[in-house]
C-alpha cells in the first residue's frame, strides 16, 4: 500500500467516533512498522491531551524526558502551552543534543504552540538569539492593542500546498493560545497564515522539522488532520 | 477597552450540568433528571460545531465532595475542542488532577472566593489560559433615591450572598490571574428571557480579559444580544438540551447577523471574508 493510498483511506470525513477510530487504527493495522509518536516533556504544559488526540489517530504514543529516547525516535512532538514562560531552559544540554541529533539522523519533529516558536532562531518571548535555530525566522510579540493572548479559533488563509495540509479545507478554523509567533517568514517556511491585529504565520516548516502555532489536539476534525498528516509524513519517509 | 479584533470568532458554548458522572437537568439543583453520558453528550455537540464545551460538576460544591473525572478523561479521549470543567475545585491539586484527566481550562467559583489566592496558585502553576473565575451575580437594587443598582457576588445557586461588589470582584480576579470570566446572571438563569444585558456590557467593558455570558439564553436573538453588549462568548444550556436550536442553526442565525463565527467545512462567513485579508 503507497503512502497516497493511505492517507486516502485515513482522511477524516465526519465525526470519527467510532468509525473514523477504527479507520484510523487500520491505519497501524496494516502491517507496517509504525513510529511511536514521541511527546518531549519539555516541562511545561498538560501534555495529556495531545497524547489522547494521537491515540485516538492510532499512534502508539510515549512521553519523555529522557534524551536517550529522543535520540532513538523518529517521529518526535514538542508541545507547549501559550502565555507561559516557555520551556527554553529545560532544552538546554542533553535534550538539545539529543534533539539535534535525531534530526540530523532524519527523524521528524513537529514543535506545537510555545514548541514551535522555540524551532525558530529566537525572539522576544526568550531572548533574541536563543531559538533552537531550526527554522529561519524571529518570534515577535503580537501587537499590544488587542487582547492578548490570542486565544479562541481563527481561521488559516494563505495557505501552501504541502502533505501537512492535506485534506484540511483552506479557510480552516484552528484553536490558538499563544501571545508570540512568527510574524515576516519566508515563503520558503511559511505554510499557513492567520490574522490578529495582524497577520502571522500559524504553520510553518522545512524538510522534516515543522510547526504550528495553534493546538491541533484542540482543533476539532481538521487538527486531527493535521495530526495525521503528520504521523503519515513520519512514516512514509 | 481593548478589542479581540480581527478573525476571531465568537464562541457558542453549550452548557453540561454533570451529577455524579451524568448529564442532568434540573432547576436550581433540584428536581435533577438524566439527560445521557457526558462523553456522548459532548460529542453530540462537537458534530454540531460548537467551539468549546463547559462542563458544571453541580454535585461537588453544595456537598463539597470530591468529583470523580473519569468522565473527563472519557469526553477528552473523543472530544478534541477546549473543554472547561468546573465544581469542587478547592485548591491546586484539584485543579491539576481535573487538567490531567483531560480538562483544558478549570473554572473556580466558590473556592476563589474563600481563598482568593487560589487564583494566582493556579496562574502560577498552569498559566492564565487554564483559569476561568466563575461568578454568579445578582442585581442589587441601588442603595438611595438616585444611586445606581449594583450586582453583588452570589453562590450556591443564589442562596448565599457573599457581600462583593461583582465587578470588583472580577477585576481582582483578573489582576491575580483569571484568563477568562464566567458570568452567570442568576436573576436571569433558567429565565429563558435573555442575559442581564447591562451586566454584560459593564463587566466586557471593565475587566480586560474575554468574558462568558451565561445564564437567560432563550431564543438565539438573547445570544446576538449578549455578543453586542461585548460577551466573547455566549454559554447556554436549556435551549439546546431541548433541542430548540442546534449550535450549527445558532452559527448560523448569528452569523446572518454580521458575527464571525467559525465554520467545521472551513468556509468562511461573509462578516470574516472583509477581515482575514
Amino acid at each position: 500500500m503507497s503512502c497516497s493510498d493511505m492517507m486516502n483511506s485515513a482522511s477524516l470525513t465526519g465525526r470519527p467516533v467510532i468509525e473514523g477510530d477504527a479507520a484510523s487504527r487500520g491505519i497501524v493495522g496494516d502491517g507496517q512498522a509504525v513510529p511511536t509518536a514521541t511527546v518531549i516533556n519539555a516541562g511545561v504544559g498538560n501534555l495529556g491531551n495531545l497524547e489522547r488526540a494521537l491515540r485516538f489517530l492510532g499512534a502508539e504514543t510515549e512521553i519523555t524526558t529522557d534524551p536517550d529516547v529522543v535520540r532513538r525516535h523518529r517521529c518526535l512532538l514538542l508541545p507547549g502551552v501559550g502565555a507561559f514562560r516557555p520551556p527554553r531552559d529545560n532544552l538546554r544540554g542533553a535534550m538539545e543534543e539529543a534533539l539535534r541529533q535525531a534530526i540530523d539522523d532524519g527523524a521528524w519533529l513537529l514543535g506545537i504552540c510555545v514548541g514551535y516558536q522555540i524551532l525558530f532562531e529566537g525572539g522576544e518571548e526568550f531572548g533574541d538569539s536563543d531559538g533552537l535555530g531550526l527554522l529561519p525566522g524571529i518570534v515577535r510579540r503580537l501587537p499590544s492593542n488587542i487582547i492578548l493572548p490570542h486565544m479562541g479559533w481563527n481561521a488559516l488563509h494563505d495557505e501552501a500546498d504541502h502533505p501537512l495540509l492535506r485534506h484540511i479545507p483552506r479557510g480552516s478554523f484552528v484553536y490558538f493560545v499563544h501571545s508570540f509567533a512568527p510574524l515576516d517568514l519566508t515563503a520558503e517556511v511559511s505554510l499557513a497564515k492567520a490574522t490578529y491585529g495582524q497577520p502571522f504565520d500559524a504553520i510553518a516548516g522545512r524538510g522534516r522539522v515543522l510547526g504550528t502555532q495553534f493546538h491541533p489536539e484542540k482543533s476539532g476534525r481538521h487538527g486531527l488532520q493535521l495530526l495525521r498528516n503528520y504521523l503519515e509524513m513520519a512514516r512514509c519517509n | 477597552m481593548k478589542t479581540a479584533s480581527g478573525s476571531l470568532t465568537c464562541r457558542i458554548i453549550p452548557c453540561l450540568d454533570v451529577s455524579a458522572g451524568r448529564v442532568v437537568k434540573g432547576v436550581r439543583f433540584k428536581d435533577l433528571e438524566d439527560q445521557g453520558d457526558p462523553a456522548e453528550t459532548a460529542a453530540r455537540y462537537d458534530a454540531q460545531g460548537a467551539d468549546e464545551l463547559v462542563f458544571l460538576d453541580i454535585t461537588a460544591a453544595p456537598e463539597g465532595r470530591e468529583t470523580d473525572y473519569d468522565w473527563v478523561r472519557r469526553t477528552a479521549e473523543q472530544v478534541f475542542i477546549p473543554l472547561t470543567v468546573g465544581g469542587g475545585v478547592r485548591k491546586v491539586e484539584d485543579a491539576a488532577r481535573l487538567l490531567m484527566a483531560g480538562a483544558d481550562k478549570v473554572a473556580i467559583n466558590t473556592a476563589a472566593l474563600e481563598r482568593p489566592d487560589l487564583l494566582d496558585g493556579l496562574a502560577r502553576r498552569f498559566g492564565s489560559q487554564c483559569v476561568v473565575l466563575s461568578v454568579d451575580a445578582q442585581r442589587r437594587p441601588a442603595a438611595s433615591p438616585g444611586g445606581s443598582a449594583w450586582w453583588e457576588v452570589v453562590t450556591h445557586g443564589g442562596r448565599q450572598a457573599r457581600g462583593l461588589d461583582a465587578l470588583e470582584w472580577m477585576r481582582q480576579g483578573v489582576e491575580r490571574g483569571a484568563g477568562e470570566i464566567l458570568l452567570t446572571s442568576i436573576d436571569s438563569d433558567g429565565t429563558q428571557a435573555g442575559y442581564d444585558l447591562q451586566l454584560l456590557r459593564l463587566a466586557s467593558d471593565q475587566v480586560g480579559v474575554p468574558v462568558i455570558a451565561s445564564g437567560g439564553a432563550g431564543t438565539a436573538e438573547h445570544l446576538a444580544e449578549a455578543l453586542r453588549a461585548g460577551a466573547s462568548a455566549v454559554l447556554a444550556a436549556s435551549i439546546f438540551h431541548r433541542g430548540t436550536y442546534t449550535v450549527g442553526q445558532v452559527k448560523d442565525f448569528l452569523a446572518d447577523q454580521g458575527f464571525p463565527m467559525r465554520r467545521d467545512d472551513g468556509v468562511t462567513t461573509e462578516a470574516e471574508k472583509g477581515k482575514i485579508r
